[in-house]
């Protein structure tokens, strides 16, 4: 039978499995929203595009399935590039549908006429102009294909106007093969043999893993290993959940505002296996004093990560899952070691350093709330088993920080481009695939107004999102590297006239609070936790609160200041 | 270091500027570029040449098998490898200095492909050396024009 583009898009979408989008409507797509009721999928109405890109990105991050958005040329294309570009910088699977002007019109400036493929060329994994309506279900295909596999992340199809009219017969492709685009997902034996030698000569080994071990999967048989091996554990900040933040072998997380102990470990390791992890300049600082005295196994799906910035000695290019089995299996073959009498000193080293300087902050004499109270708050009252996701600054530190991380697919926060306005929508999508779960976005009194107009969204679909602004009346990142490193110069990060969360709360239709001393933090998120509608939380948190310990950027990890 | 790169793409709309946006967007350098259909219906070849230490021709070489619609690359540094560019180059050629100009034509076994009065129009193919040795040779008679293909190169079928 012959259908339209509009009608191959949702077929094909459903072929692949998708329940719900995320998008908005436009000219360019009118033809697909005259198809979309009689579709099974799920649409959800954002009232930004940014919004929808971002929801999509926080349904894939919390469930592993690729995420899906709609929107309309020009404008509607232009408002989901920060989305996109978050989702690069991650490496998080969205497919992103973008209306386009006719293919006759193209290329002259036509109404609401953008180049969005050449836009968003640097930062897709790869992107797609469908000119002819035949090539359509094979170029969703493959636009599904490889947003999934590999290393993950954000495929863009542009689709104009008269292809989605016009008609064409449908058969959508059971399996694709390409000929330039093959990820390897098994590891090299002999490597990983060269890797399990190493490690069972360590003395000092170190796991440094990242986002790759959420994003394969692989959180279990970390930890499998990390155990076995009595290997201490530390991660980047988008590797938190997969391995267990109440586990004796976890040090926390490493970098500019990870831990003492984690930063310690790195400094003093001899071995440092390195899972998933890219090695940015926020985690290693000073590139060439990182990890000084040890010999580094990378394992890591893409080539391209490895070597990158640093030297590695036993590079391993596969999917995290196998290579960690793999790994499991070698070691394992190794003659009886008693491994954790083997780690004992080196372990009880480490944790040393846990107890001499722990996360902490100064139980203030001003009487303000503290933020990191309420993040040790929020963990306990959840038990660990909420969904956060964040937005960014020093909330985003804190709630990697205060919160301990059980599971994979918890931790939803943008890491590689660090975007303000993320954290709502991403919970929202969060919670559009959670449905029974609890999905707080840990926010900043800045960052929240990015994309406050999502309240609707989430109030429209019943969706029981709790926001917690951690309320400090500053862009408070900002302010601390003003006070840190340009004498107090305080330019520009003062918030002093924001809204009135509350009332903003309810005038979407939503529950607003407001939390000024420390002794209601427990009984108001006790009541917006058991509350199936939208809240907000306003929390007047202490504003000049820094987070700590801090590595400068650019200095060596070893140069942490302290609370 | 210099190094040669033969990168077996996709034909289709965009690919070269996916390869061009990558070397801008992460600071790499083009020195040649190149670009022509192969034998094979829809699939090109691009001859880049570009000069980086160790570590940058290796992110280079990951980076472009890495995009979707780049089918292989080879690094022709690697091997034995032709290498050619040519060059046509319109040089100014008085009565006085037009014996000496067809002299080093035909020492460098190149072509006139077009006479006036006053100018010569050379065609000149060789590696890199040479075409720098006869630059340096004629500017003193006044090159008025000058195009060079970029290079392209290939594996030498005896490896030795
Ligand atoms: C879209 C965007 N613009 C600017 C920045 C730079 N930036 C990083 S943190 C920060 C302050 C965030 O303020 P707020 O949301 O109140 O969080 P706080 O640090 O106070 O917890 C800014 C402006 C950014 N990360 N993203
Ligand atoms: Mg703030």
């Amino acid at each position: 039978m012959e259908l339209t583009g509009a009608q191959i898009l949702l077929e094909s979408l459903k072929q692949e499995g998708v329940k719900h989008i995320f998008g908005f409507p436009g000219g360019a797509v009118i033809d697909i929203y005259d198809e979309l009721p009689k579709s099974s999928i799920q649409h959800f109405l954002v009232r930004h595009e940014q919004g929808a890109v971002h929801a999509a990105d926080g349904y894939a991050r919390s469930t592993g399935k690729v995420g899906g958005c709609l929107v309309t040329s020009g404008p509607g294309a232009t408002n989901t590039v920060t989305g996109i570009a978050t989702a690069y910088m991650d490496s998080i699977p969205v497919v992103i549908f973008t209306g386009q002007v006719p293919t006759a019109l193209i290329g002259n400036d036509a109404f609401q006429e953008v180049d969005i493929v050449g836009i968003t060329r640097p930062c897709t994994k790869h992107n797609y102009l469908i000119k002819d309506v035949r090539e359509l279900a094979h170029s969703i295909k493959e636009a599904f294909y490889i947003a999934s596999t590999g290393r993950p992340g954000p495929v863009l199809v542009d689709l104009p106007k008269d292809v989605m009219q016009a008609r064409t017969e449908f058969e959508y492709p059971k399996t694709i093969s390409l000929r330039s685009y093959n990820p390897n997902y098994t590891p090299n034996r002999k490597q990983v043999k060269k890797a399990a030698n190493l490690l069972a000569k360590a003395e000092r080994p170190l796991i440094y893993s990242g986002g790759g071990v959420i994003s394969s999967e692989a959180g279990e048989i970390l930890t499998r290993l990390a155990r076995r091996f009595s290997l201490p554990v530390t991660s980047t900040m988008m590797g938190l959940g997969a391995f267990p933040g109440n586990d004796p072998l976890w040090l926390g997380m490493l970098g500019m505002h990870g831990t003492y102990a984690a930063n310690m470990a790195v400094n003093n390791a001899d071995v440092l296996l390195s899972v998933g992890a890219r090695f940015d300049d926020r985690v290693t600082g000073k590139v060439n004093t990182f990890a000084p005295r040890a010999k580094i196994i990378h394992i890591d799906i893409d080539p391209t990560s490895i070597r990158k910035n640093v030297n590695v000695h036993i590079p391993i290019v596969s999917d995290c899952l196998n290579a960690l089995k793999t790994l499991d299996e070698e070691m394992g073959e190794i003659n009886a070691v008693q491994w954790e009498e083997k780690h004992s000193q080196w372990v009880k080293t480490v944790k040393g350093w846990c107890q001499e300087q722990p996360l902490r902050y100064e139980t203030g004499q001003s009487g303000k709330v503290k933020p990191q109270y309420v993040m040790e708050k929020i963990y306990e009252l959840t038990k660990g088993e909420a969904i956060i996701t964040t937005e960014v600054g020093q909330n985003q530190m804190w709630a990697a920080q205060f919160y301990k991380y059980h599971k994979p697919r918890t931790w939803i926060s943008s890491g590689g481009l660090g975007t303000m306005g993320y954290g709502f929508p991403a919970a929202i999508g969060a919670q559009v695939a959670n449905p029974g779960k609890l999905v707080i976005d840990v926010a900043g009194d800045g960052s929240i107004q990015m994309n406050i107009q999502e309240m609707a969204t989430a109030v429209c679909y019943n969706l029981p999102v709790k926001i917690i602004i951690l309320n400090n009346s500053y862009l408070g990142m900002v302010r601390q590297w003003q006070e840190l490193f340009y004498n107090k110069n305080y330019c520009a990060p003062c918030l002093d006239t924001a809204p009135d969360f509350v009332k903003l709360a309810e005038a979407y239709g939503a529950e607003g609070y407001l939390v000024e001393k420390t002794e209601d933090v427990v009984p108001v998120l006790n009541k917006v936790f058991a509350s199936p509608r939208t809240c907000i939380v306003d929390i007047r948190v202490e504003p000049e609160e820094n987070v700590y310990p801090m590595v400068p950027a650019g200095a060596s990890l070893t140069e942490m200041l302290l609370v | 270091m210099r190094h040669v790169l033969s990168v077996l793409v996709e034909n289709e709309p965009g690919v070269l500027s996916r390869v061009a946006g990558l070397f801008s967007g992460r600071g790499f350098n083009i020195d040649t570029l190149n670009v022509g259909p192969t034998l094979e219906k829809g699939v090109s070849l691009m001859t880049i040449s570009t000069h980086g230490d160790e570590q940058i021709i290796e992110q280079i070489i990951k980076q472009l098998r890495k995009l979707i619609t780049v089918i292989k690359v080879v690094d022709l540094s690697d091997t034995k490898a032709g290498e050619r560019e040519m060059v046509l180059i319109k040089v100014h050629a008085s009565e006085n200095s037009r014996a000496e100009i067809l002299r080093i034509v035909d020492i460098f076994r190149c072509k006139v492909v077009d006479v006036s009065t006053d100018e010569l129009t050379l065609e000149v193919t060789g590696d890199q050396g040479k075409i720098n040795a006869i630059v340096n040779m004629l500017q003193r008679f006044g090159i008025k024009e000058f195009a060079r293909t970029g290079t392209v190169a290939m594996k030498r079928s005896m490896q030795f």
